[in-house]
């Protein structure tokens, strides 16, 4: 039985891994698309028919560029870096619970690699992390721009990785439990036979701090300061070429698509949708429809990052400190006790 | 102080209320605003396979015109080159020996004869002072590059070919044919 688990294991990672980098690559002309869209223009669509091999095309550019390591850039560490920020947003789509049990010969299949106890604080834990990637490339680039890109990224991710902690204890402490799992199947039913709402309507303040410290964790405009072109160049891959400059911006974009993967488990169901319990479908039935709302959830949230950032200019660096210390954190921390009391009054 | 106009307004510098200092409301209008250019037509007109429509008298790519039996009607009297205001136009004048006539129609012709694309503005100055009727813009459009050098357009490029002539009555209006029945203009003659 070991290797037949190793077997489904492997191939969930292997899946995973591909669905990943597929989006992540489809984000980039997902991105273009929509900035035109919104902006009345076409967007690409010479690469085959409405530019769907954009994105083949646009990596086989990056493979072909030539590779250019400053002189006086460290270079270990000059590798390091992208590898560091593409690992790390690649290691949390571990946890994440793409879908329920598939029930296959009697055998149970769980749509999930690793089913952690503590899954929301591994997240964290892994995404923290990849502040090093930005960090350590901008300042093994030996440029002063990637260098004050890099110190922005950092000091910007750490102070709105607080609010953001602190937005899901709140969450933590309604659903009682940091399984990713269990927080998705505890909002099951939706408006259906049990009558589980989505944890958003319980902790709206709580969702709207986490969506906004999502924006900020993933560089993404009103918070692109780390890589804001009027001011920075390029931020911290001002010196980055070919593909270690490509492994930059994938690993953002699969940030994205991670962030929109918490944020649809935590507050939106997951992989739950409404009325599914009763419409009278079997099991596996239902798995797979679910994984389909995931990733529609999924497909909505970046449509509104990208959405986000053809909308709202960005924010000027002491606006965005201040939005950070002196509003989102204490606003998550009132959030937190007033969850708290709640808590306590309802539970006899 | 009497104000000059009527349209000056006073500012007035308000604390913004609570609802505005969380930006939320101001953020979702504009993220409406946004959402409703979505579903708009885009203005992008697809170049290559769809042109956009041009006007009857489109100034575009000059062209050197060749008379009735196929000799070129430019004598390089220089006129072009001096009434263009973006001096794009260079030639050199030659003089044709004998058996040439078929080749050139009078005796002097223009052996090179350059526009520089990059600076030519296509205001139509030239075709308007060419006295033989010989240089004329036309509706095709000067197409793209990849270096300088490429834009500089000589007689292999400007001179009509014999057997594919250059059609440039589009551009003879109404008001241009009218000029050129008014025969006290030396050069209608």
């Amino acid at each position: 039985m070991i290797s037949s688990f190793l077997i489904y294991k492997t191939i969930l990672v292997v899946a995973v891994f591909a669905i990943t980098l597929f989006v992540a690559a489809y984000s980039t002309y997902a991105e273009r698309k929509v900035a035109a869209f919104l902006q009345d223009r076409v967007g690409p669509d010479r690469a085959g028919p409405f530019g769907m091999f954009q994105p083949l095309a646009d990596g086989l550019k990056f493979m072909m560029k030539e590779e250019i390591i400053p002189d006086s850039a460290n270079r270990f560490l000059f590798i390091l870096g992208p590898s560091i920020a593409m690992l790390t947003a690649l290691m949390a789509g571990v946890v994440i619970p793409w879908g329920n049990t598939l029930v296959i010969n009697g055998e149970s299949y769980t749509l999930q690699i690793a089913e952690l106890n503590i899954g929301i604080l591994y997240v964290f834990a892994v995404v923290s992390i990849g502040v090093y990637g930005i960090m350590i490339g901008g300042w093994a680039s030996n440029n002063k721009f990637s260098l004050l890109g890099a110190i922005r990224a950092s000091a910007q991710m750490i102070s709105y990785e607080i609010a953001m902690g602190l937005s899901i204890i709140a969450l933590v402490i309604t659903t009682g439990t940091l399984s990713l799992r269990e927080i998705s199947l505890l909002q099951a039913g939706g408006v259906g036979s049990d009558w589980n709402f989505w944890n958003v309507l319980y902790q709206p303040v709580g969702f709207i701090i986490f969506l906004i410290c999502a924006f900020a964790e993933c560089n993404r405009t009103p918070f692109d300061l780390p890589e804001c072109e009027t001011e920075l160049v390029g931020g911290y891959h001002t010196e980055y070429s070919s593909m270690k400059l490509a492994l930059y911006l994938f690993a953002e974009y699969v940030n994205m698509f991670i962030s929109s993967a918490v944020i649809s488990i935590l507050y939106f169901g997951g992989f739950n949708f409404p009325f599914m319990n009763d419409l009278g479908l079997d099991q596996n039935t239902i798995t797979i429809l679910g994984t389909v709302f995931f990733f529609a959830k999924i497909t909505f949230f970046i449509f509104f990052f990208m959405w986000i950032r053809w909308t709202i200019p960005r924010f000027r660096y002491d606006q965005l400190m201040n939005l950070g210390w002196k509003a989102l954190i204490p606003l998550a921390v009132i959030n937190i006790f007033i969850t708290g009391l709640v808590m306590i009054l309802t539970s006899k | 102080m009497q104000a000059l106009t009527n349209r000056s307004k006073v500012v007035v510098k308000k604390e913004m209320s609570f609802l505005e200092r969380i930006y939320l409301p101001a953020i979702l209008g504009g993220v409406v605003i946004t959402i409703k250019h979505l579903f708009k037509k885009s203005a992008t007109v697809r170049y290559p396979e769809k042109k956009r429509e041009i006007s009857q008298i489109w100034r575009g790519q000059h062209t050197l015109k060749r008379d009735e039996k196929g000799a070129e009607r430019c004598t390089a009297c220089g006129l072009c080159a001096v009434a263009c205001p973006a001096e794009a136009i260079t030639m050199t004048a030659a003089e044709r020996v004998k058996g040439e006539e078929n080749l050139y129609r009078e005796e002097k012709y223009a052996s090179t004869y350059e526009i520089n694309m990059l600076r030519c503005i296509f205001c139509g100055l030239c075709e308007e002072a060419c006295p033989k009727e010989a240089i004329f813009l036309t509706d095709r459009i000067v197409t793209t590059d990849y270096a300088r050098g490429e834009f500089i357009y000589g007689k292999d490029k400007l001179v009509e070919p014999v057997d594919a002539r250059v059609d440039v009555t589009p551009r003879q209006t109404a008001a241009v044919l009218e000029f050129k029945t008014q025969k006290q203009f030396s050069h209608n003659k």
